[in-house]
């Protein structure tokens, strides 16, 4: 296409103004019918990998296949994460609101007739009260989202992330058409500021005071500022920013933008992980959209003021979620951490001024800019405004996407939300903040989940991934992953944490191999204390964080790997044995058969037994045992 | 994974030959090919105008490059958190024992590879794997060995 035609095709699409934008939303809900039945389809990657486009797919041919008239065509969109994927594929039915777990392909003729015909529900496809067994049919009357408070979530499941329309409709992009008529760039900052916000990524570090710190580096040295989105994720075992990118990705984009104008920057960055490739297809998807609307890039909204965003995709290294590493990273090197003598906000990018939020962070800004920062404050505890999303996984019943107002019991989250631990028992600690974080036991469940008070329990808010442990997880055994993560994923540059990160696993695997005495648990302290202190940046600052928590907390359970060579809770390999509860062996010889040492033995319909001296500990029994006749000691 | 056959200049092409376009350079050409041979390399080199030794320094911090070709089946068993506690590390130590190799290497018919990864956004069905870019939610050790087996008879 000749340049000038693919020109005069964009400014066919472009919003010249600010009530030209409101004018596409009134156009866009005028012509959407309020009534008209729309099956939303998760397309999360919980619900991709648990089949959902096969679903989808089954769901659009039973449409077709029941010839609905034009005027009442029921639509289908998929969306991103619902938050409840262990419950996947989800299909939710609007407007009532009608929510089905595990769908299969083969249940979508019954759903549209059924459902869309008759409208009646498919009783199997409800979600049921674990206790009662009683069906709980609308999605908002489910305990596991009742008890969030979902604001930056909001649109996640409900618009269609591929449409920009879509966002539109739902009220995207009001905030920054605020931003861009009512507000100067200081009275921006000054609402971010006022609104308490702090950093989603980690430290929680106050928003609007790093944004004016730029500022004053800005006017102070001349030159460009810049601008980065933190999308590195690198908590392994969390993906809040993750579903952002992928559900909404408009709302980081336009916090960005609202950014950019109170920075006064012009280019921006966004750097995400490697293994995210919906969300980078997602975020490329929307920033086109964007830009052919006149959202991004020249002449935004017909302001006259410009802003354009790159995406780097991440190569696979932790230490790029940090700051000076993620910069070195997009100037193509290799990724290691420099020494701040010089704060990035004033040296960052290509020794410019550079302000790196985390995704979360950016994806606060429009609605704090949009429906005020009074309004903003008021969710929270003071020092902790707003919500903040976790990932909740490990042994709880509701695995899953949470949002909540900071300041919530850890305990409401796991029970209230989670549906506490499967089986019923209470849960023994919650890890938060991924590798720089620690574990919470049960007896403090009461403690508030905001900044501080995590950090006065020795751990942190970390970026929001919460790992529920119970009886038969061991503390030493996580301990051990997460300084074995950090082992590898340290960069090298400095001593401690490069030898002594892997000094510290080394005597958590005598502990594990039941080797270990207890002079080595003061020396670890020791070892803890000099890598705090003598580590460039905070992976190595913070790595002995999880021995410490666990140390504090479990310090019983280490004695027990140590005077008794035990392992309570049966998972470190060294010290426990399989053996197979003859009550429950129906003699299928699955073991036997999956046994790599071919070591279990019994007849067929009578109960087997493992030999102890050849069995290497692989687990492989257990796995494979469908009466959980296979057990640990 | 076979790959469709890309060319290289398109690839160097399609990025400007500046230095910090190494590791988009990179990137898209370990995707293309699944590894970065030691032409590839003289060639990003050339368009970019960054020493050997500086790309390799890349090459080799970032563990999304690998220097070796791959296996024709890539077997990807997540490690994170999540899937460490649902026992995924008795996953990878079944898989080191059949196929011989670490995590990192490949076999040396160059019919396997096997990887570890961090997380793969999919915790609420640890443990996952990723086999040929197909998600395994759930994954157990028989039911690899049965797809390992599948492969094989293929
Ligand atoms: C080793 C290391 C890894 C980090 N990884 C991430 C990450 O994956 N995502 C993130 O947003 N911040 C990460 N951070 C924190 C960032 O350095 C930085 O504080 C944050 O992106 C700032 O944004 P915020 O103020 O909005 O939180 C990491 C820090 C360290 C030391
Ligand atoms: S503390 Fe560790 S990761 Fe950070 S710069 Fe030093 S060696 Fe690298
Ligand atoms: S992916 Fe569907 S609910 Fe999370
Ligand atoms: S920890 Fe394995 S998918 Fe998240």
């Amino acid at each position: 296409m000749a340049q000038s035609q693919l020109a005069e095709q964009e400014n066919g699409m472009r919003i010249q103004s600010i009530e030209a934008l409101d004018a596409l939303r009134q156009d866009i809900l005028a012509h959407q019918d309020p009534k008209r039945p729309i099956l939303i389809v998760c397309h999360g990657t919980g619900c991709l990998a648990n089949g959902s486009p096969k679903v989808s797919d089954a769901l659009r041919k039973a449409i077709a296949k029941a010839g609905f008239q034009a005027k009442v065509m029921p639509g289908i969109k998929t969306t991103g994460c619902h938050g409840f994927c262990s419950r996947g594929p989800l299909v939710i039915i609007k407007p009532a609101g009608l929510f089905y777990q595990q769908v299969k392909a083969g249940d979508a003729e019954e759903i549209v007739n059924t459902t869309l015909i008759k409208g009646d529900p498919v009783e199997r496809l409800l979600y049921r009260d674990p206790n009662t067994k009683e069906p709980i049919p609308l999605e908002k009357e489910i305990p596991f989202y009742k008890h969030q408070q979902r604001v930056i979530l909001r649109n996640i499941g409900k618009v269609d992330p591929t449409d920009i329309h879509d966002t539109i409709a739902a009220g995207g992009y009001q905030a920054l058409a605020k931003t861009l008529t009512t507000f100067s760039p200081e009275e921006v900052i000054s609402v971010v500021e006022k609104s308490g916000l702090r950093g989603r990524g980690g430290a929680g570090f106050p928003t609007g005071r790093k944004w004016r710190s730029a500022v004053a580096a800005k006017q102070k040295r001349g030159g460009p500022v810049y601008l980065v989105c933190n999308g590195d994720e690198g908590d392994p075992g969390a993906f809040m920013d993750r579903t952002i990118m992928e559900g909404d990705p408009h709302a980081v984009l336009e916090g960005m933008i609202i950014g950019a104008y109170a920075l006064g920057c012009n280019q921006g960055f966004i750097y995400v992980r490697a293994e995210y490739p919906i969300a980078i297809k997602h975020l490329i998807i929307a920033m086109d959209q964007a830009r052919a609307m006149g959202l991004l890039g020249q002449n935004i909204l017909g302001t006259g003021f410009n802003f354009d965003i790159q995406i780097n995709r991440g190569a696979g290294a932790f230490v790029c979620g940090e700051s000076t590493a993620l910069f070195t990273s997009i100037e193509g090197r290799a990724g290691e951490p420099r020494p701040k003598y010089v704060r990035s906000v004033e040296e960052g990018l290509w020794g410019k001024p550079t302000v790196l939020n985390n995704v979360e962070t950016w994806a606060n800004v429009p609605i704090i800019i949009e429906k005020g920062a009074d309004w903003y404050n008021q969710i929270g505890v003071p020092n902790s405004t707003g919500t903040k999303v976790f990932s909740l996984v490990g042994k709880v019943n509701n695995v899953g996407l949470v949002e909540v107002p900071m300041g919530i019991p850890l305990g409401k989250i796991v029970e209230k939300i989670g549906g506490g631990v499967p089986g019923g028992e209470p849960f023994k600690a919650v890890q938060t903040g991924g590798p720089s974080g620690g574990c919470i036991p049960y007896a403090l469940k009461e403690v508030a989940v905001d900044f501080d008070s995590l950090t006065k329990a020795g751990s942190m808010m970390g970026s929001g991934g919460m790992i529920v442990m119970d009886r038969r997880d061991c503390v030493v055994d996580v301990a051990r992953y997460f300084l074995k993560f950090l082992e590898e994923e340290s960069c090298g540059k400095c001593l401690p944490c490069r030898l002594g990160i892997t000094r510290m696993r080394e005597m958590l695997d005598t502990f594990s191999q039941g080797r270990g005495n207890k002079q080595d648990l003061d020396d670890l302290m020791g070892l803890a204390e000099a890598i705090q202190d003598g580590s460039l940046c905070a992976l190595g600052g913070s790595a002995p964080n999880p021995v410490l928590t666990t140390v504090k907390y479990f310090k019983d359970e280490y004695l027990v790997h140590i005077e008794q060579q035990r392992c309570p809770a049966g998972v470190c390999k060294d010290l426990i044995t399989y053996h197979i509860d003859s009550e429950k062996c129906t003699g299928c010889m699955v073991c036997a058969r999956n046994c790599p040492q071919k070591c279990i033995s019994g007849e067929r319909k009578n109960p087997h037994q493992i030999e102890a001296e050849t069995c290497i500990r692989c687990g492989i029994c257990m796995d494979s045992c469908k009466f959980e006749a296979v057990q640990v000691s | 994974m076979i790959k469709e056959h890309v060319d290289i200049d398109d690839i160097i092409e399609r990025h400007p030959g500046k230095p910090e376009s190494l590791i988009f350079l990179l990137q898209d050409i370990q995707a293309a090919y699944n590894y970065i041979s030691p032409e590839a390399m003289t060639l990003v080199c050339d368009h970019i105008g960054v020493p050997l030794t500086q790309a390799y320094a890349v090459a080799t911090f970032y563990q999304s490059f690998s220097l070796e070709p791959k296996g024709e089946h890539e077997i990807r068993v997540c490690l994170g958190t999540a899937c460490h506690l649902k026992g995924a590390p008795r996953i990878v130590s079944e898989l080191e024992r059949r196929l011989g190799i670490k995590p990192g290497e490949t076999t040396k018919d160059l019919k396997y590879s096997l990887d570890t990864v961090n997380c793969l956004g999919a915790c609420a069905l640890a443990p996952v794997s990723v086999v040929d870019n197909e998600y395994q939610p759930n994954t157990t050790t028989p039911k690899l060995v049965r797809l390992l087996d599948k492969m094989v008879s293929e």
